[in-house]
């Protein structure tokens, strides 16, 4: 754990108008351009040293401001892990559900009030293991949601056990003699599900995932965004891979982007260890959302 | 005064419509109570359909009903499964074209052309509205405005009309 | 922004139904729902429960409401809780295999304080048991059927008119007291038709949720008031705030330490507990000389009812006790009758009341079960028979 850094420097998101601060100088440091957008009261966060979350914030945090979503309307919904924690760092309306259950909840709340923009953020196992059935109907109907999934390959909160990203052949302390199952290709089953926004990206890509939720938030219906992450202290570990740093590594030398693959490829977009990782945005299309066609189904009600 | 009514026949034949026409006059247009169950689950899916309504002067304190004072039969499967409570019944009404009494119950069911009546309106589909008719003017428990008003009420304005000459002429069979 | 992006759930005030009808008992819970504003429902079709939904998918959208059928009970459940934080009122209706998959976030809700209601029809359990006939067999899932130590409000309507009256009333329990509330149905009652009278808009009180009279910095979503209840800020009033299922302090900041716990939990019981008025509702019919006591609720009153005629006529002195609100029970109330000697607890199910009844009159009266398995209403020669 590390109470030296914010989720937010960490991620190295500081806008260009700011002038980092002198190392140590605290007054410089309530400068930072993301305090008013976090709570810093509850900081330190509870993240791991070379984890990827707070990346991921930082980069939703950065779309937030710049796809001008006024501070108000910004509501996170989260399941339970270490990902789910976001909501207690993020200064927006904050929803900390149960295990798997961010989206149902996430959906009441949008239809409810469609004037907010609702995000989902949570880990893989929350999303597609015991929340799996949600995600898909949430996709089918459209439904306004961004949802972001901080996959690393495993559940780390409780320990490092194996999930339904985990890649076949790895190890975790429930699959000792590496996993037997194969993941889930998550670009691939949220566009077949019918989510209107797909992209990928690694926790090294902040540059792109700021742009990718800057567009992302700024779009409608079902928006689902998967960033791979470190794990330092069990998936990369145990798996040779190394810890946070080593990690981005690992993804530095595999992580290559879809526009750079020739249509003739056999480079698929499943993960596989050791194996090249295709990062990019994989579908961007205007369809009508549930609430679009919900609008209809009043307008006949009230004939 | 505790009246248990049980309307019997096959989908199709308007029967939880009937009984809920009479619950519906006696609860809206009376200041008598009614209480109308109906069979849920696989067996009232296809064939056989029944209703159940009790009337009252009193609040109701069950609404179940094992012996049925008045009973309408309208069909033969119907006639066969009630055959023990047409015997106890104290009023009996069944459509003569498609219902045959045993002996004991013939003799005091009163067994009337609901179905050719309404064909003879032009729409099998009333021949409930005709049994409504026959079974308000025998049994004397609902006034007629009251199942009139339920009748009104209860179905589709466009066929309103229809729906009241069948009443209509049930109460003159 | 399309145009859908307007549609802001406004409870448009409705007075189409005013009147006297012959309604389904499952139609007139719905009715109630409307009546109290609820504008927000999602659900899983469910046999008895089903009509509920089926009749707010059609009446909802002309309200300019939300009717949503979701993938399961679970979502349902937490949909109902999503709109809520949002200001919908909101609700869900099922049916025992469905209630419990409710049961974590039901939780959930009592955790966070959210207003919700959550109707049950019982039908004849374990499992899959009876789908289409009756059962009281839900009444201690209600009560204890989350993990943890909750302490839920149960109501139980004896009939159509009630179903409508008890939900509007859970609707007012809810909100005045950020928690979620209970109406357990039984399948007689859903599917009854009987004479319903609606009033006019209004006519029926309903609390609204305590909403907070500080400015967002200085508000804290769980700092309760006097009565233990804290206001409630919605998502998107610019509160920015932080609701959990954690165990938490005022702030609402996570803290799973056993100080944060042994604040948080009590409080939560003592909130509902100290309330009792908002929301004890208990009717006693031939009670004053009566050594003998009926406690019977939901469709079973109304036989319990027959059967104090039943005894009565035969000079024996037996009154009846109904709980309209079952959980938490109305312990002062039953335990005021304590000229009685014994006390017949009547319930579809193999005895479940009956260990609250015998726990509150233990010391002084004999209790005694009058119960089916499920898929009958206990007779009321049978109620008469255990009096003796």
């Amino acid at each position: 754990m590390t109470d030296e850094e914010t989720p937010a420097s960490a991620g190295g998101t500081i806008s260009a108008e700011v002038t980092p601060a002198p190392n140590g100088d605290l007054a410089a440091l309530e400068l930072h351009p993301y305090d008013h957008l976090l709570r810093s009261e509850a900081l330190p966060h509870i993240w791991c040293q070379g984890c990827g979350i707070g990346t991921a914030l930082g980069a939703l945090l950065h779309g937030f401001e710049h796809a001008s979503v006024p501070v108000e309307k910004r509501v996170i919904v989260s399941g339970i892990g270490c990902s789910s924690r976001v909501v207690y760092y993020a200064k927006t309306d904050a929803y900390h559900t149960t295990h798997g259950r961010a989206i149902p909840f996430a959906t009441g709340v949008k239809l409810t009030n469609p004037t907010l923009n609702v995000v989902v953020f949570a880990g893989d196992g929350d999303l597609f293991a015991i929340g799996g059935n949600h995600f898909m109907h949430a996709a089918r109907r459209n439904m306004d949601l961004l949802v972001v999934c901080i996959n690393n390959f495993n559940y780390g909160m409780t320990g490092g056990q194996g999930g339904p990203t985990t890649p076949e052949g790895a190890l975790s302390t429930t699959t000792p003699y590496g996993n037997a199952e194969r993941p889930f290709n998550l670009p691939e089953f949220a566009a077949a599900a019918g989510a209107s926004y797909v992209a990928r990206w690694t926790t090294l890509d902040v540059r792109r995932l700021q742009a990718t939720f800057t567009e992302a938030l700024a779009r409608h219906g079902f928006r689902f965004v998967e960033v791979l992450a470190p794990c330092p202290v069990s998936f990369g570990k145990t798996n040779k891979i190394g810890t946070g740093a080593e990690e981005m590594e690992y993804y530095y030398a595999l992580e290559i982007l879809k526009s750079r693959i020739e249509s003739t490829s056999h480079v698929g977009t499943e993960i596989v260890l050791h194996r090249p990782i295709v990062v990019g945005k994989f579908v961007d299309l205007e369809r009508e959302t549930f609430l679009d066609r919900y609008a209809r189904v009043v307008a006949k009600a009230k004939e | 005064m505790r009246k248990e009514v049980r309307f019997a026949g096959f989908g199709g034949q308007g029967v939880i419509l009937a009984a809920y026409i009479l619950g519906r006059a006696v609860s809206v247009h009376t200041p008598m109570h009614a209480t109308m169950t109906q069979s849920y689950g696989p067996e009232s899916r296809g064939g056989a359909c029944e209703a159940d309504v009790v009337v009252s002067d009193q609040e109701i304190d069950t609404p179940e009903v094992d012996r049925p004072d008045i009973l309408v039969l309208l069909s033969q499967e119907a006639a066969t499964k009630n055959r023990e409570d047409a015997r106890t019944a104290s009023l009996v009404l069944s459509d003569v074209d498609l219902v045959q009494l045993d002996d004991e119950a013939a003799r005091k069911a009163i067994s009337l052309p609901f179905t050719r009546t309404a064909d003879a309106l032009g729409k099998r589909i009333v021949a409930n509205m005709v049994m409504l008719g026959a079974l308000t003017r025998a049994s004397a428990m609902v006034p007629r405005e009251a199942m009139e008003a339920a009748v009104a009420e209860s179905v589709k304005p466009g066929t309103r009309e229809l729906n009241l000459k069948a009443f209509d002429a049930g109460t003159r069979l | 922004m399309s145009a859908s992006q307007n549609l802001v759930l406004h409870p448009e005030v409705d007075a189409s139904r005013t009147g006297a009808h012959f309604l389904l008992g499952d139609h007139a819970c719905a009715e109630g729902a409307l009546y109290a504003g609820c504008r927000f429902f999602a659900g899983y079709p469910i046999t008895p429960a089903t009509e509920i939904s089926e009749h707010l998918a059609e009446r909802l959208p002309e309200l300019g409401g939300q009717f949503l059928q979701m993938e399961d009970e679970i979502a349902s459940m937490a949909a109902i809780l999503g709109a809520s934080v949002a200001g919908a009122k909101s609700m869900t209706a099922t049916s025992g295999p469905g209630f419990s998959l409710m049961m974590e976030n039901l939780g959930l809700g009592y955790m966070m304080e959210v207003p919700t209601v959550v109707v049950n029809v019982q039908r004849g359990g374990p499992s899959t048991g009876l789908p289409t006939s009756v059962g009281q067999q839900d009444m201690m899932q209600a009560r204890f059927g989350s993990h943890g130590d909750i302490t839920m409000i149960a109501l139980a309507p004896k009939s159509p008119q009630e179903a409508f009256d008890l939900t509007v009333h859970a609707f007012s329990i809810a909100e005045r007291l950020r928690t979620p509330v209970l109406v357990m149905m039984d399948e007689v009652v859903a599917h009854m038709h009987e004479r319903v009278v609606i009033p006019p808009p209004g006519e029926i009180p309903i609390h609204a949720r305590p909403k907070p009279d500080v400015a967002p910095a200085k508000y804290r979503p769980y700092k309760p008031g006097p009565d233990l209840v804290p206001p409630m800020a919605l998502a998107g009033d610019g509160f920015a705030v932080r609701f959990t299922g954690l165990t938490h302090d005022e702030t609402g900041k996570a803290v799973t330490t056993y100080e944060a716990q042994r604040l948080l939990v009590p409080r939560l019981r003592e909130k509902i507990l100290r309330n009792r008025e908002t929301y004890e509702r208990t009717e006693l019919y031939r009670t004053e000389d009566a050594s003998t006591l009926v406690v019977a609720y939901g469709i079973t009153a109304r036989v319990a009812r027959r059967a104090v005629d039943l005894a009565r006529a035969k000079g024996q002195p037996v009154g009846l006790f109904r709980p309209a609100t079952v959980w938490p029970f109305p312990e002062e109330k039953l335990r005021s009758l304590h000229h009685v000697r014994k006390v017949v607890v009547a319930e579809i199910n193999l005895g479940q009341v009956l260990l609250e009844v015998e726990r509150i009159v233990g010391r002084y009266a004999e209790a005694i079960h009058v119960g089916t398995a499920g898929g009958k209403v206990p007779s009321p020669e049978a109620i008469v028979e255990a009096c003796e």
